[in-house]
């Protein structure tokens, strides 16, 4: 398969998690579709990584790396917005994104 | 065999993402995401990084889709299923996802280098072996950050997750 194979799927993976947080309503099925969009960046980084041989032939792992620390803040990521979720719930007994519109509680 | 495994896991991986998008109870949704996070296991193996593979089973489909069930139960979201999408967010959504690919398409057909195959590799990978000497040597900075960063995200989480914000 050639380079531009895989980046036709991560960039349809971006368009679709995009897609996702323009028309959910919900926050929970908002942030997973944000953990789409990520993805859909890692995946184009292993498949660069992969195409760009060194001159040992052995792929490029610094872009490894990042999709390594991409994982990583991602993980992070969710566990902060889904116990700010939580605290949103406690205060509005809501998580639907239409209903939150103030600012201040 | 590796264009067959690839269509494979990318038609897996794309239409189990779009299942995440349509489906209107979340528990689903955070199964077809489970789903799309294996194809995409999947396309990393047939991209010689096992490591990451493993990495990505391992975080997500055990850690994150697993907080996000967790979250979805202790919320108890039933009562919100019959929600319908507004016409003006359902527009945006397809004007955006017809417009990038449009464009997508565009650029790849101008990419050029990336019409080329894949070069091959002459041995095994090692990858854990690259991926750990990098990881301590060159970015041991950045690894260490990283592990600052989780630490704060813990007390962050902890913080948050107490009964009275002050």
């Amino acid at each position: 398969m050639s380079l531009n194979d895989y980046l036709l799927v991560s960039g349809l993976l971006f368009a679709i998690g995009f897609t996702g947080v323009l028309v959910r309503r919900n926050l929970i099925v908002i942030y997973m579709c944000l953990e789409l969009m990520l993805n859909a960046a890692n995946l184009a980084l292993v498949s660069f990584s992969r195409f760009r041989v060194a001159p040992d032939g052995m792929p490029d792992y610094h872009g490894q790396i990042l999709v390594f620390f991409i994982i990583t803040v991602a993980a992070a990521e969710v566990a902060v917005g889904l116990a700010i979720i939580v605290a949103l719930y406690r205060a509005r007994q809501t998580t639907q994104v239409t209903e939150i519109n103030r600012m201040q509680y | 065999m590796g264009s067959l495994l690839f269509n494979v896991f990318a038609l897996f991986t794309l239409i189990a993402a779009v299942g995440v998008v349509v489906n209107k109870n979340a528990v689903n949704a955070a199964m077809f995401l489970l789903l799309s996070l294996v194809g995409m296991a999947g396309l990393f193996v047939l991209l010689d990084a096992p490591l990451l593979a493993f990495v990505l089973l391992l975080v997500y489909a055990g850690a994150v889709v697993a907080l996000f069930l967790f979250i979805i139960m202790l919320l108890d979201l039933k009562a919100e299923n019959r929600r319908v999408v507004a016409p003006t967010a359902l527009a945006g959504g397809v004007l955006v996802i017809f417009g990038f690919s449009g464009s997508l398409f565009k650029i790849l057909q101008g990419f050029a280098p990336g019409k080329s195959l894949f070069p091959p590799l002459p041995t095994t990978v090692e990858d854990v072996k690259r991926v750990g000497m990098l990881l301590f040597q060159e970015y041991n900075l950045p690894l260490q950050i990283m592990a600052t960063l989780l630490l704060v995200a813990t007390v962050g989480v902890i913080v948050l997750s107490k009964r009275e914000l002050r």
